[in-house]
């Protein structure tokens, strides 16, 4: 199962009532590569999914697998897996039969079914569940055999929509750490869709940042989190979202409309200073402290501060660390540092 | 409190639909003297007599067997038909699938009276006239997009996430409707086959006036000329009218743990 590069070249989507799903994207999956589209929905991150999976044609641009352009291809042609979001079992097989249906569809031994099947089943801790059928099974044990379902192929590229939006909390996390080990052993190339932000940052090597059917930023998370391109991914990736001042606020020099921008946890909370505010809401998180403050400046919005204990009294002084300050120029793009 | 009232209203109910049926079928073994007495919920005697003379001198089966051809034949035909309709109006993109949707609803609510001069000629030209295919033709023409209006509305329901799943699993579009879409959309097939298969078997007008001797008299034809200028046999009639509903009955029966099991199947998705 050699894994392959996936590669889209302008794709744009039209659909037929006229609604322009996705704009020119040009993205690159690198063989083996976790790459995270992640934006808020209607953002053309699912579209941009099955794009790639041939479930949908573009309106234009060009679809390439591994250097070959597959863009007139048919799903099976492309020999790619996914998994969806509801997970989409066959209700009327057996997980054993839905693990099973995509080896006998392409026409393998039965030996080399049962033994593929057999492998994955243990891999996932689903062997116990081969003869049940998916109405049986909790959300959890659902997933893992949407995920089995996938991996049992071996296919050349593995396509994730949001598949973990379905699971409680809890779950979740368990799920998004075997997701990841699984990725380091399979060595797959995987595109996941997600609107969480902390699955993308988590999960990724990569992370897409969309919207409104184009991509605003592609790095890794790291560089994501601690550059974004502008005020849109700025407030997006990080939770919770990062404060955005004028910059004449904090008397910085700068043309009018450029703004700042500031995690919450670089703010801190000083005995005194050149900004005053009103604390309004304190929310306790057990480990920290997620304090909102009204500044005393009129038109100045609300900024969150993230503290280790709480705020000394109603009246606070936030204080910005300047080297981790971001300017943003007037039309929200970040400005050069 | 609410559940003996819930009781009480479903035996109200219950009477009213059943008791019919069970005068029908006590009527059917009283014999001919005692059908016009004053009538009794529990009968004093019974007697096969209206049966024996509907088998012996009415030989009943020859209708029986006409109805059970004429109303096999168009479900076997109008199902797979429709079938293959319903999915590329359900699935496929259709320019104008309104539109042919509200036709097809049209044509199948389109009142028979209408057409049965013209169909009368027509058959009359292929030489159809008393023959199986010269009902099942016309019977085709109003249950087929009746099926298939019945059947895109079921299948539209289905989630198309699982014949997508099928696709990427490597299979085709035609593979995936297989493999994954028939068999969810079973409990509507099969709701469709029994509505179609009710139409033709309680259908009169077409029946009559396209069959012209007892070899191809259907069921509901064959009754309705039991009745001769003076009298009309009740006791038969009654009785025919319960061998009619035999097969009805048992259809429903067989049908109706699958058609409800697999609704739900369908429901949830899995």
């Amino acid at each position: 199962m050699p894994a392959a590069s996936i590669q889209l070249d302008g794709i744009s989507k039209t659909y037929p009532g006229g609604h322009t799903a996705l704009h020119g994207i040009d993205l690159t999956a690198a063989a083996g590569e976790f790459l995270v589209l992640v934006g808020p929905s209607g953002c053309g991150k699912s579209t941009l999914l099955r794009l790639i999976a041939g479930l949908e044609a573009p309106t234009s641009g060009r679809i390439v697998l591994d250097g070959v352009d597959v863009t007139a291809w048919t799903p099976q042609a492309r020999d790619l897996a996914m998994v969806f979001q509801s997970y989409a079992l066959y209700p009327h097989m057996t997980v054993r039969e839905n693990l099973a249906y995509g080896l006998r569809v392409r026409r393998l031994s039965r030996a080399a079914i049962d033994e593929r099947v057999a492998r994955v089943a243990e891999a996932l801790g689903i062997a116990p569940l081969l003869d049940r059928r998916p109405a049986q099974l909790s959300g959890g044990e659902r997933q893992r055999v949407a995920l089995g379902r996938a991996m049992v192929r071996e296919p050349r590229a593995f396509l994730l929509d949001e598949p973990l939006s379905n699971l409680d909390p809890a779950l979740r996390a368990h799920a998004r750490a075997e997701l990841r080990q699984l990725h380091q052993r399979l060595g797959s190339t995987i595109v996941y869709v997600t609107h969480d932000q902390e699955e993308a940052m988590t999960l990724g090597t990569r992370i897409a940042v969309m919207r409104k059917g184009r991509i605003e930023q592609l790095a890794p998370p790291l560089a994501i989190y601690d550059r974004p391109a502008n005020t849109f991914v700025a407030r997006f990736i990080g939770a919770p979202a990062m404060n955005l001042l004028p910059a004449s606020l904090l008397g910085i020099d700068a043309s009018p409309g450029d703004c700042v921008g500031i995690r919450p946890h670089d703010v801190e909370l000083g005995p005194g200073g050149a900004l005053e505010g009103r604390v309004q809401l304190v929310e306790p998180r057990g480990h920290d402290y997620l304090v909102h403050i009204q500044l005393d400046v009129t038109g100045a919005p609300t900024i969150v501060a993230v503290t280790h204990t709480p705020p000394p009294g109603e009246r606070v002084f936030p204080q910005f660390r300047r080297d981790r300050l971001h300017a943003f120029t007037a039309d929200g793009r970040r400005a050069e540092q | 409190m609410r559940r003996p009232v819930a009781v009480a209203g479903s035996a109200v109910l219950l009477t009213g639909l059943a008791l019919p049926l069970y005068w029908m079928l006590v009527a059917s073994f009283t014999p001919e003297a005692e059908l016009f007495e004053a009538p009794r919920l529990i009968p004093s005697t019974l007697s096969l007599a209206h049966y024996r003379a509907l088998f012996d001198a009415r030989d009943f089966w020859i209708p029986i067997r006409n109805s059970l051809v004429v109303a096999g034949a168009t479900t076997a035909v109008a199902l797979p038909v429709a079938t293959a309709c319903a999915y590329a109006i359900a699935r496929l993109p259709v320019p104008g699938r309104g539109v042919l949707l509200s036709v097809i609803l049209a044509v199948s609510m389109f009142p028979q009276i209408s057409i049965v001069g013209p169909l009368y000629l027509i058959l009359r030209a292929l030489r159809l006239l008393n023959t199986y295919p010269g009902l099942v033709l016309p019977y085709l023409t109003f249950s087929t997009p009746l099926a298939v209006w019945l059947l895109t509305a079921f299948i539209r329901r289905l989630p198309r996430d699982l014949e997508q799943a099928a696709m990427m699993d490597g299979a085709s579009r035609l593979r995936a409707a297989w493999d994954v879409l028939l068999p969810l959309a079973a409990p509507g097939i099969a709701s469709t086959a029994i509505l179609t298969f009710l139409y033709c078997w309680n259908e009169f007008l077409f029946a009559l006036s396209f069959t012209l001797g007892p070899e191809r008299y259907t069921v509901p034809v064959s009754v309705m000329l039991f009745r001769s200028r003076y009298r009309i046999p009740w006791g038969e009639v009654l009785a025919a009218t319960v061998v009619a509903s035999i097969p009805v009955v048992i259809l429903v029966l067989t049908c109706q743990r699958r058609i409800v099991a697999g609704l739900s199947a369908g429901a949830s998705k899995g």
